[in-house]
């Protein structure tokens, strides 16, 4: 990714009076370096001149004035800055969490939960850097050494020449940074990150490396691949380093030359001591900004890495459908079809669903059985448009699903994964997700048909027992009926359970396929299953093979 | 210097002659600044008083050879203390990985938890810093602002003493204001930052649910409710960090003020030659070179030093299991393997983990150990690998409790297949072969076969070097499961543990597995310890382990094979 990528700056929209605010502090912070330097010199030549140090109170007062001005400034560019970047960065986040969770609720290109986390906290904040310092400096670069010739050729139009004639090795530094550091910088991040996957994996396997007796292999092989990390590392070091001296040496030469030149000047009696003070002070003054401006890129490259996989998730096409009709239809009124539906992830091979036919009348229970691995869940991710088919149609009635209001037709189906989530909350909080405006006794009377109110009022605190990350753990089983709860109070015409049962002991499968008897009056229920104690309560079983050829056989009739 | 700092120091193994090497460069760098500024502002002055062209020479001279070495010397530095950097991170790694080799898995806490363990990663990477911000800098400021306080001093005592004073509050005072309100804000920050990452861990790993039952505006409102708890931290923090950058250009000034005043009045004096007052004067404001990164350095230390505490305190017990001073000869045939009235409790646990079991493996013997979740399955497998030993009781391979043999000894009459195993992220042929470096492609491709793995990995296009993945992710939980059997059988171990060797798998995927597992398992011992059906029908006895294993004697139930 390019530093100055214009997706980087059109986010910046928000924040830029901050950030143009930040850029005029900069400019007069810039001031107060040239006022400085010549109160400097202003001193230094009349003492020169035998000036008595009374005499020189104001101008030594004024002296400490500019310092201050600068550290006031410097004080407001660091708030100025970093709020405009935290409203670009909470922004950035923000967009990230609502694309991924309203386009990718099932991410499909295999990015997990916690990498996405990672981008959106610490690599969002990676940037704060480039945001707040990095960009205010761009503009920075192109003004203050415009200034601050401009000063020195008020000065002594000499120097001003001189300083002139080394800045071409700017355009040099800019190019080799452009040229090797960018890339340099994401070899070596990429490195690193492998580096530290590996060790990782190393401390992750060690109890297995224990059991088989090779820890200790192990050590040596870690700190050979250390080692050969260093040795490579340093050699491109050598290479991008080298940008960073280019300017050091176009700064120190100029400072020097001007000063060799002023002092030639100087005997021959052309320049004055004040104008060759003023001069020398703030010959260094012209790189700063430049200097700056590198540092600050080498301080943001890892954000700018990090930024690339941010828009890769940013910009990436949607998996849910785009709705295009307002009509909802009923599926307690209307069939729910799948006609010829396959599915295939992005980027593996063959397909998950291959042309699968599968109706689910209004009121039927249907179970669906098969291998783990023939799609199963899939066929549930898709019915709650969580997931579009890659070819096929789903309908209901008549209209199309994907051409529906999703929100408006997830209203009508509920639904109980294979692995409930429990949201950090209480049981209350958590149950009531189903409808967050049901009464205390309808949620009571949820839990209670989903054989969930005995253990939950055994629980220390009852329902108001905090659960998930940080709260109480909760059984496979546990878990299984409090979701079930949730998708009896949410009263939808359409049930899908997915594996009710699976990893459950004995006891906490008959209470959950009663609970599930219960669910089925007067719905529309598809039960996917691969239990004896659920599918036999079915209208109806469907069993599902890898690929999608599909085998029905009705229980009623046989 | 703090104890915490000692001991991380030790942990990376200071390089000590490249650590000076590096501190010297830094100080030549900003010497070289000073240098450079001093002598031009000198030369500018002595040319004033328009002397001879070559009586400027000297100064000529010096202000070009500042003026070029600067670079140079800059240049060698950032790649002497990169370099340090980088041999530390080897080396901390290596000895942390050492440390916690013997702790694993039974002495470090939340072990199996993934999130837990990379932090503990991270935070063993983030030392690397602890030389380049921890140590260097204060180092690079006290050389360097010695010198040059030594040199103001030879010109000018007050001179010196007005800068000693001018570098000591902004190289000590002025970092420490800055670090002490930033350290509490970047605590803070610390925290919040977590909880949003919590919040949105959660919130992705549940958004299938969420967004089916429309219940993501609230959580999403959650989220923006911690986004805004951190910038408000964060602004907190650019506030401090604005204060500290603040402070120290105004002690600059008044510094470069101080060192102006007493050298005109010296000049004034006649103590002082004029030509001098520039020098002085530059001097002092180039010297402060040397403290700027300092407010920085501070804080990024703090947050290293916070990074290595959590280090240490993980490594800090010593390891529970030691090999005995006079170890027996190593266990052999018949290698009966028995658990004899065995309590277990984990270090840092409060409920005991196994309260009285006896089991028994005669030779060749297949049982297996059934109980729930939580029961204390896993701890038997610790116990009988020897990566814990008990608190009561004892385990014993041949007649002889555990404790008088070599761990390795043990490790090599027991391996173990199961949930727990690890697949690391490399080729098929080398995971398997992690048991046994020596053996051949074809014993690998033998274990395969057995493993009932073989034809598939064959008909990969890279066939034993496909790699596996992070975890084995490339994977399903069958392929998983059997190449780590393929290893476990390659170890060739009389006795082989099956720990949860079907856990996530579906019932027929189960099935099959247990199948294969115990035809490829031979005349070995085998003690298959689950708490699903699959594979019970295939052992000689099944035991039972209550739940909690409260004292209860398991009671066993006689099946045929």
């Amino acid at each position: 990714m390019r530093a100055l990528d214009p997706r980087l700056l059109r986010r910046t929209r928000s924040a830029r009076p901050l950030l143009t605010l930040d850029t005029m502090l900069g400019a007069a912070c810039a001031l107060a370096v040239l006022v400085q330097g010549s109160v400097l010199a202003l001193i230094v030549a009349r003492a020169f001149q035998g000036a008595h140090l009374r005499s020189l109170w104001f101008d030594i007062g004024l002296l400490v004035t500019a310092f201050l001005a600068r550290g006031a400034l410097v004080w407001g560019m660091e708030m100025a800055g970093r709020r405009a970047a935290w409203s670009v960065l909470s922004e950035l986040r923000l967009a990230l969490v609502e694309k991924r969770l309203r386009t990718h609720p099932i991410a499909t290109d295999g990015t997990d939960s916690g990498e996405v986390t990672a981008v959106a906290v610490q690599g969002v904040e990676a940037l704060e850097g480039y945001f707040a310092r990095y960009l205010p400096q761009v503009v920075l670069a192109s003004i203050v050494p415009l200034l601050v010739l401009a000063w020195v050729a008020i000065v002594d139009l000499e120097s001003a020449l001189i300083m002139l004639l080394t800045l071409p090795l700017v355009p040099v530094f800019m190019w080799l940074i452009g040229r090797y550091t960018e890339q340099r910088t994401r070899e070596r991040w990429h490195a690193l990150r492998h580096l530290a996957t590996h060790f990782l994996d190393v401390v992750r396997g060690l109890p297995t490396l224990r059991a088989v007796g090779r820890a200790n292999d192990e050590a040596a092989a870690l700190a050979e691949v250390s080692e050969r990390y260093r040795v490579t590392t340093m050699e491109t070091l050598r290479v991008s380093f080298l940008s960073g001296s280019v300017l050091e040496l176009a700064a120190t030469l100029g400072v020097a030359l001007v000063a060799v030149t002023a002092g030639v000047r100087l005997v021959s009696g052309s320049l004055g001591l004040q104008a060759g003070m003023t001069v020398l002070v703030l010959a260094p003054e012209l790189y700063v900004p430049f200097r700056r401006l590198g540092a600050e890129y080498h301080a943001s490259a890892d954000g700018i890495a990090v930024a690339e996989r941010m828009f890769a998730l940013l910009d990436a096409p949607a998996d849910a459908s785009t709705p295009s009709t307002r009509t909802t239809p009923n599926p307690a009124r209307s069939a729910v079809r799948l006609e010829q539906v396959s599915f295939s992830y992005p980027g593996r091979t063959g397909p998950v669903l291959d042309a699968l036919d599968l109706e689910l009348a209004p009121g039927e229970t249907v179970a669906l059985v098969g291998e783990s691995g023939a799609g199963k869940s899939t066929v549930a991710a898709l019915l709650l448009g969580l997931l579009a088919p890659t070819a096929g149609r789903i309908s209901v009635g008549a209209t199309d699903l994907m051409a529906c209001q999703a929100d408006a037709w997830r209203r009508l189906v509920a639904w109980v994964p294979q692995h409930p989530t429990m949201f950090s909350g209480s049981v209350a909080d958590n149950i009531r997700l189903g409808d967050p405006a049901a009464s205390e006794d309808r949620m009571h009377a949820a839990a209670a048909l989903a054989g969930a109110d005995d253990f939950i009022r055994g629980l220390p605190d009852g329902y108001a027992t905090l659960i998930g990350d940080g709260g109480r753990s909760l059984s496979p089983g546990e878990r299984r009926r409090i979701a079930i709860a949730r998708a009896i109070l949410k009263d939808a015409p359409l049930v899908i359970l997915d594996e009710p049962t699976a990893d459950l002991d004995p006891a906490s499968v008959t209470l959950v396929s009663r609970a599930v008897r219960r669910l089925r009056a007067g719905r529309t229920m598809l039960v996917i299953a691969h239990r004896p104690e659920l599918v036999e309560h079915a209208d109806r079983v469907v069993h599902l093979r890898t690929g999608a050829a599909v085998s029905e056989q009705n229980r009623r009739a046989a | 210097m703090s104890g915490t700092v000692r001991s991380l120091l030790a942990l990376g193994e200071a390089p000590r002659a490249r650590l000076g090497v590096g501190v010297l460069l830094g100080a030549l760098t900003v010497l070289f600044g000073v240098g450079l500024m001093a002598t031009a502002g000198y030369l500018i002055s002595r040319a004033a008083e328009q002397p001879a062209v070559l009586s400027l020479m000297v100064a000529i001279v010096a202000v070009r050879f500042f003026g070029l070495g600067r670079p140079i010397i800059r240049y060698l530095e950032r790649l002497a203390s990169h370099d340090v950097a980088l041999r530390v991170l080897g080396r901390v790694r290596v000895s942390f990985y050492r440390r916690i080799e013997p702790l694993a898995p039974a002495q470090l806490d939340g072990y199996r938890k993934g999130d837990l363990l990379s932090r503990m990663v991270a935070d063993v990477d983030a030392l690397q810093n602890l030389y380049l911000r921890g140590v260097e800098p204060p180092l690079v400021a006290l050389l360097a602002g010695a010198v040059a306080v030594g040199a103001a001093a030879a010109f000018l005592p007050a001179a010196g003493l007005v800068l000693a004073g001018g570098l000591l509050v902004g190289g000590m005072a002025v970092p420490a204001l800055s670090g002490s309100l930033r350290a509490r804000a970047g605590r803070r920050q610390a925290a919040a930052r977590g909880e949003l990452s919590a919040e949105l861990v959660e919130l992705l790993r549940g958004a299938p649910e969420l967004v089916a039952f429309s219940g993501e505006a609230a959580r999403l409102e959650r989220i923006r409710a911690a986004d805004s708890r951190l910038v408000k931290l964060a602004q907190r923090d650019a506030l401090a960090t604005g204060v500290g950058d603040g402070l120290g250009l105004a002690v600059t000034g008044f510094t470069v003020a101080g060192v102006l005043a007493v050298a005109v009045n010296a000049s004034a004096e006649g103590r002082l030659d004029r030509v001098l007052i520039a020098m002085l004067a530059l001097l002092a404001l180039a010297s402060f070179e040397a403290v700027t990164p300092l407010a920085d350095a501070a804080r990024e230390f703090a947050a290293t030093r916070a990074a290595g505490q959590r280090v240490l305190e993980l490594t800090a017990g010593g390891a529970a299991v030691r090999d005995p001073d006079q170890p027996a000869p190593a266990p052999c045939w018949p290698f009966t393997v028995a658990l004899e009235g065995v309590r277990a409790r984990y270090p840092n646990q409060p409920r005991p983990a196994l309260a009285g079991i006896s089991l028994s493996l005669r030779p060749g013997e297949r049982v297996a150990l059934v109980g729930p979740s939580g029961a204390g399955k896993t701890t038997i497998t610790n116990l009988l690998l020897r990566f814990l030993d008990p608190a009561a009781g004892r385990v014993t391979i041949a007649g002889r409790d555990l404790r008088e043999y070599r761990q390795a000894d043990v490790r090599r009459v027991i391996s173990v297949a199961g949930q727990e195993s690890h697949l690391f992220s490399a080729s098929i042929g080398d995971n398997v072969r992690l048991s046994r470096p020596e053996a051949n492609d074809r014993d690998v491709e033998a274990a395969l076969h057995r493993a009932r793995i073989w034809d598939w990995v064959q008909a990969l296009p890279n066939g034993l070097d496909t790699l596996v993945g992070e975890e084995g992710r490339e994977l399903s939980g069958g392929q998983r499961q059997r190449i780590i059997l393929a290893r476990a059988l390659l170890a060739d171990a009389p006795v082989l543990i099956l720990d949860e060797p079907t856990a996530h798998l579906d019932p027929s995927t189960a099935s099959a597995l247990m199948r294969d597992v115990f035809s490829a398992a031979g005349g070995r011992t085998v003690l298959l310890i689950t708490h699903r059906r699959e594979g019970l029908d295939l052992v000689d006895r099944v035991q039972t382990l209550p739940p909690g294993s409260a004292g209860i004697p398991g009671h066993t139930a006689r099946r045929r094979r």
